[in-house]
């Protein structure tokens, strides 16, 4: 909860982690190069008394994730987004397993989300619907590029991802958190490429595909697709810092979000602990979007935000928000995209 | 022989696809040798994980255009410190075509990506253009009616050509002003939901050159110009 000018919010971390990238878990250079390439996102984007030493950045504690989520950084309900990467790490990045562990001791705090594979095809498909019912998962985070053996991706609309598309429409996982490069199969397209969300959030319209990092660097695909599709949302991790080192720019992302999406469909995230979402949600809760003239970029309202900060994620979660909260009103203007789903 | 100043004038015409900004400009080329009938470049990028697609055609590129360079012979391009450094070097030098890179990998050559990128290039110089004329009180019929001939001269303007002319659009003086990525023309009509998509695709490609910028300069310990 976070309370500034008289105003109250209620914080959904949309994507956070707890994750193991000490060079003990390191299988190969790549699991090295993986874990250097998050730290120099968090040194570029983190103010300077936000940042860790390395070896704290490679595995950090339970303490301080709970010290920095709960205590300091406002955050009612963590949601985990597992990372498998298991040809990278010899334990996994962040597996569900690992998260479960927190979830189990303090099942307040958390969501817990699943993972599947479609390149496991009917092995993994068994194996996904033990999961999701052993901890009642209601999301999944999917990391289309994650590389296993000699393959470096899969699509969203492959036959065997529908199968298992299939499979949490039947099993209530209705949230698909979908994570983009940085590559893809075929190698030959762009890396980030949205194009495959677009028919699976056509044909499956009970689920809601969440693209995650709003899908940067492909903001213009990413409003393009949220046009089309009411079940497409965008998840703010990664986007969200930018408000410190390049505020006009963070400024123009929400700006085009806000614009051709609304404010119904995006969704607060710290992606913890590549940054802290004290000073995130510090700085949203302050900023305005300072835009030219001609872009005529929608009002960021303390409405707005309280529903970008946890009320759109409580929707989707069904997550209890305190009475305390102020329910927004309807917006005024309607997105390009408007047929919000609710 | 050549000399080092050719060569990175050479490679001063070698653009990041997705950035749409040359790659001495971007910081990417470290180190230029030039020998006796061959030249040696190394380029570096903002992180490990930069997609390899994207590397693979800024190494090619950097090849073609040294040795197109009089008296330069053969290029070497060295790609470092990226996870598919191996395969890219190998694969330019030895000219392998991208799906002779990575067999298995890739299912053709990246000319339908470079297209993809060189019109999101031209959406976002036609779109800057075209604000800053209505910023200076320009109506939309107007602006749909404005050839290329109308255009004062400027670097942003030859630019502009530049990238009409590589997706085949004509760019003689007659022509339209605003035409859509396959040439068609913008009624006035259509002028302001035409720009605000291109507005989101200045924006995205802004964005992520300048964050590219800043990932580099952390990367590698360079001085970081303030964010503008």
């Amino acid at each position: 909860m976070y309370e500034k000018d008289g105003e109250k919010y209620f914080v959904v971390d949309g994507h956070m982690h707890f994750w193991d990238a000490s060079p003990a878990n390191q299988k190969n250079k790549y699991g090295a190069g993986f874990i250097s390439c998050f730290y120099d996102y968090h040194r570029n984007l983190s103010p300077p008394e936000y940042v860790w030493p390395q070896a704290k950045y490679e595995k950090y504690t339970e303490q301080d994730l709970m010290h920095d989520l709960f205590e300091t950084g406002y955050v009612d309900i963590g949601i985990f987004q597992p990372t498998y990467l298991t040809d990278f790490y010899v334990n996994g990045f962040n597996t569900t397993e690992q998260d479960a562990v927190l979830k189990e001791k303090y099942p307040d705090k958390f969501v817990l989300n699943g993972a599947f594979d479609p390149r496991l095809e009917e092995a993994g498909l068994k194996d996904f619907e033990e999961l999701v019912r052993r901890y009642n998962i209601k999301g999944v985070k999917l990391y289309t590029a994650e590389w296993r053996g000699d393959s470096r991706g899969y699509k969203l609309n492959d036959p065997w991802s529908y199968r298992y598309l299939e499979k949490c429409e039947e099993l209530g996982v209705k949230n698909i958190h979908v994570h983009k490069g940085p590559t893809i199969w075929p190698l030959d397209r762009d890396s980030f490429d949205l194009a495959d969300v677009d028919p699976a959030a056509t044909r499956f319209q009970g689920l809601n595909f969440i693209v995650e990092h709003v899908g940067l660097p492909r903001l213009e695909d990413m409003c393009w697709i949220g046009t089309q599709e009411p079940n497409v949302y965008g998840g703010l991790a990664v986007a969200m810092p930018f408000i410190y080192s390049r505020p006009k720019y963070f400024g123009s992302i929400v700006g085009e979000l806000l614009y051709w999406l609304g404010e119904d469909r995006l969704l607060f995230a710290s992606d913890y602990a590549l940054w802290h979402p004290k000073w995130l949600v510090e700085m949203f809760v302050d900023f305005k979007i300072e835009g030219d003239k001609a872009s005529e970029l929608p009002e960021l309202t303390p409405d707005v935000k309280r529903k970008i900060l946890g009320l759109n994620a409580a929707r989707l979660y069904d997550l209890e928000v305190p009475a305390e909260i102020p329910r927004p009103a309807e917006p005024e203007t309607e997105p390009v995209g408007s047929e919000t789903s609710a | 022989m050549t000399t080092e100043a050719a060569v990175l004038g050479a490679l001063g015409h070698v653009r990041d696809p997705e950035l749409d900004e040359p790659i001495t400009d971007l910081g990417f080329v470290t180190d230029v040798e030039v020998g006796e009938g061959a030249v040696r470049v190394r380029l570096r990028l903002p992180t490990y994980f930069c997609a390899p697609n994207f590397a693979y055609l800024m190494v090619a590129d950097a090849r073609a255009a040294v040795e197109a360079v009089p008296g330069a012979g053969r290029a070497e391009i060295v790609l470092e410190d990226h996870h598919a450094s191996e395969e890219i070097n190998t694969g330019v030098a030895q000219g392998r075509g991208f799906a002779g890179t990575f067999p298995g990998e890739a299912t053709g050559e990246l000319d339908e990506l470079r297209l993809v990128f060189r019109r999101k290039a031209f959406l976002a110089r036609q779109e800057r253009l075209a604000r800053s004329l209505l910023d200076a009180g320009m109506t939309t019929e107007r602006l749909a009616a404005m050839r290329l001939g109308d255009l004062e001269d400027g670097d942003e303007v030859r630019k502009y050509l530049a990238r009409r002319a590589e997706l085949g659009l004509p760019v003689d003086g007659d022509a339209f002003l605003l035409v859509d990525p396959a040439g068609g023309r913008v009624p006035a009509d259509r002028v302001v939901a035409s720009l605000r998509f291109a507005q989101t695709v200045r924006i995205s490609i802004e964005g992520n050159a300048s964050f590219c910028r800043g990932m580099l300069a952390t990367r590698y310990g360079l001085p970081t110009a303030a964010p503008p």
